[in-house]
C-alpha cells in the first residue's frame, strides 16, 4: 500500500460523493441550509483536478494537499472539518510505515481535528457519530489482529450504524440545532458522509 | 425563479464585477479571490477591519468597505460562507502593521473558516489577528442547545462604530474590545412575509401560505422561531421589539440607536409604517432613541420581511456613530 491506493480512495471518495450530491443535499435541506452535497462534491471535483495534474511523492503530501483544496474550495462548516480531517491525518502519516497500527493513529489524529474544530460532542448529531464509532470498531479490530481491509470494512459498517442513530437525535450543532426538536427524525447529511468516505476506504485501501 | 440574472453559477461573480464599476473611485475589487478592498487599504498605523460571509445580504458586507468602516470583506457563495483563503489573502492586504479584527457573524461556517484564516495568517506572515463573534439574535432561546445565537442586525452597526475607532488610530486590543461592547449591548428579532430564493436552488428555500408569517428568522432562510398568522404591523412590532428590550434588558432611561432592517423584499413605506410602531413602543418604554436607521442594510435575498435591532450608547457610541463614512451602503459626513 502506497501513494496510489490513497490516490485511488480520493478519485473513489470523490466519485461516491458524486453520485450521492443530491442526495446529501436533500437531506441537507430538510435540517440545515441545502448545501451539503453540492459543497463537497465541488470540493472532491477540486481534488480529483489536483490528482490528475500532480505526482505525490508520499502519502502525507497527497493527503496534505487534499485538505488543504477541501478548506479552499467547500467553505461552509464542512470545508474546514473535512479539511482538517485529511490535514491532521496526513500530518500523522509523514515518515511512518503504513501498518494498520500507523493508520489508525493517523484516523485518530483526523478526527481530533474535527473535533478541535467543531467542537461537538457524541449525540449532537454530527458527522462524529459516524466517526467515533467506526473509529472503535476499527482499533478492536486492529487490536484482534485484523488485517487493514477487514479493519476498514469493520470502520464503515460501524459508521453505518452510527449514522442510522443521528436519526432520532435533536441537533444540539450547526444550523440544524436553530431547529430543536423538529431536528429529529432527519439523517445528519454529515454522519453520512462521513459513512460514504470510510465505505470508500474499505474498497480501496484494503 | 424570476431574477435579473444570467446563469445562477455566476452571478456573485457578476455582482463584484458590477460593484467594481459602480464604485471605481472608493473600492478595488480582487475578482480571483473575491475580496472587496477599500481602494486606499493598507492605512499605516490603522487597524485593518475585515468582514464577510455568505453572499446574498447585500449591501452587507461589500456595501461597507470604505473610509470609516471596513479595509475588506470577502464574499462567499450565495449563503455559503467564504473559505480561509479568502480571508488570509485580505487580511495580510489590509495588515499595516497594527492588526487586523475579523468582525464575523455567529454561524458555524463563518466561524471556523475565519478561525482557520487567523491560525493561517498568524503563522504565516505574523499578523496578529483578534476576532469579534457577533450574536445578537434573542430569537435563538437556548444557546446551550444550539450553535449559538446567530450575528444579525448588530453587525451593521459594530461596523460602522468600531470602524469610526480604528480611523481615529485606536490600537488593536482597544478596538477589538469596543467591538465586544457592541455586540454585548446590542439584540435583534426578525420576521419573514415570504421566502427568498437561493438562485442556485432555483425555487424558494421554504414556503409561506398567504395569510401566515415566520417570526424570529435568520438571514439564510432557515427557520424562525414560530409560525403564526398575519398580523397587522402593529401586532408585529410588539412581537419583534418585546423580546428585543427584555432579553438585555433595556431599562427606562436608556439610550439606543433603533434599527430596522429590511430584508431585501419590502419597501421602505412598510419599514416606515414598523418604524412608527417601534417608536411608539420604546416611547412607552421609557427608552430614548439617540440616532435611527431604517433601510434595507443586511438582507436575505428578496425575502420580504424585517428586523428589529437595539443597540445601547452612551455618548461615546454615539460620537462614534456620528462620525464621517463613505461606502456604497452607508455614507454621511463625508
Amino acid at each position: 500500500m502506497g501513494v496510489d491506493s490513497f490516490v485511488s480512495w480520493l478519485r473513489d471518495v470523490a466519485g461516491s460523493l458524486h453520485a450521492n450530491a443530491a442526495y446529501l443535499t436533500e437531506l441537507d435541506s430538510a435540517i440545515g441550509d441545502a448545501d451539503h452535497g453540492a459543497n463537497l462534491d465541488r470540493g472532491f471535483q477540486a481534488v480529483v483536478e489536483v490528482l490528475d495534474g500532480t505526482e505525490f511523492g508520499s502519502v502525507d503530501e497527497l493527503l496534505k494537499k487534499a485538505g488543504m483544496t477541501l478548506v479552499s474550495k467547500v467553505g461552509g462548516a464542512s470545508g474546514p472539518l473535512y479539511g482538517t480531517f485529511f490535514l491532521r491525518f496526513g500530518t500523522a502519516l509523514a515518515g511512518v510505515e503504513l501498518t494498520p497500527e500507523a493508520l489508525g493513529k493517523g484516523l485518530h489524529a483526523g478526527v481530533e481535528g474535527v473535533l478541535a474544530r467543531g467542537k461537538a460532542e457524541l449525540g449532537d448529531k454530527t458527522m462524529y457519530d459516524a466517526w467515533a464509532p467506526a473509529l472503535s470498531a476499527y482499533d478492536d479490530a486492529v487490536a484482534g489482529g485484523a488485517d487493514l481491509g477487514t479493519a476498514l470494512n469493520a470502520a464503515a459498517e460501524a459508521a453505518a450504524k452510527g449514522r442510522d442513530g443521528t436519526v432520532p437525535m435533536v441537533a444540539r450543532k450547526g444550523r440544524a440545532s436553530y431547529l430543536g426538536e423538529r431536528s429529529a427524525g432527519h439523517q445528519d447529511p454529515g454522519a453520512t458522509s462521513t459513512t460514504l468516505i470510510l465505505e470508500s476506504a474499505a474498497r480501496t485501501l484494503s | 425563479m424570476k431574477k435579473l440574472i444570467n446563469d445562477p453559477a455566476d452571478v456573485v461573480s457578476e455582482a463584484l464585477r458590477g460593484m467594481a464599476a459602480a464604485h471605481p473611485d472608493r473600492l478595488r475589487v480582487d475578482l480571483e479571490n473575491r475580496i472587496v478592498y477599500r481602494k486606499d487599504a493598507p492605512r499605516p498605523g490603522k487597524v485593518g477591519l475585515i468582514s464577510g460571509g455568505g453572499s446574498g445580504h447585500e449591501p452587507m458586507h461589500g456595501g461597507f468597505v470604505g473610509l470609516g468602516m471596513l479595509d475588506a470583506a470577502c464574499a462567499g457563495e450565495v449563503f455559503t460562507s467564504p473559505v480561509p483563503d479568502q480571508m488570509m489573502a485580505a487580511t495580510k492586504a489590509v495588515d499595516a502593521g497594527a492588526g487586523v479584527l475579523h468582525i464575523v457573524k455567529n454561524y458555524t461556517g463563518d466561524v471556523m473558516n475565519f478561525e482557520m484564516a487567523a491560525e493561517l495568517a498568524a503563522a504565516d506572515a505574523g499578523t496578529e489577528v483578534l476576532s469579534v463573534v457577533t450574536n445578537d439574535d434573542v430569537a435563538v432561546q437556548d444557546s446551550l442547545y444550539t450553535a449559538g445565537r446567530r450575528g444579525v442586525g448588530v453587525t451593521v452597526l459594530l461596523e460602522k462604530i468600531v470602524g469610526a475607532a480604528a480611523e481615529e488610530g485606536r490600537p488593536l486590543q482597544e478596538v477589538a474590545d469596543l467591538a465586544k461592547r457592541v455586540n454585548d449591548n446590542g439584540r435583534s428579532m426578525g420576521m419573514a412575509l415570504t421566502s427568498g430564493t437561493v438562485p442556485a436552488a432555483g425555487k424558494p428555500t421554504f414556503e409561506l401560505a398567504e395569510n401566515e408569517m415566520e417570526v424570529g428568522i435568520g438571514i439564510h432562510g432557515e427557520p424562525g422561531r414560530q409560525r403564526l398568522p398575519l398580523a397587522p404591523a402593529r401586532e408585529i412590532a410588539a412581537m419583534l421589539v418585546d423580546p428585543v428590550v427584555s432579553d438585555l434588558p433595556y431599562r427606562q432611561g436608556d439610550s439606543v440607536i433603533a434599527f430596522v432592517n429590511g430584508m431585501g423584499g419590502t419597501p421602505l413605506i412598510e419599514l416606515y409604517v414598523m418604524y412608527n410602531e417601534i417608536a411608539q413602543l420604546l416611547d412607552r418604554a421609557g427608552i430614548t432613541v439617540a440616532r435611527s436607521l431604517v433601510g434595507n442594510y443586511i438582507t436575505s435575498l428578496e425575502m420580504a420581511g424585517c428586523s428589529v435591532t437595539l443597540l445601547k450608547v452612551d455618548d461615546e457610541l454615539v460620537r462614534l456613530w456620528d462620525a464621517p463614512v463613505n461606502t456604497p451602503g452607508l455614507r454621511w459626513g463625508a
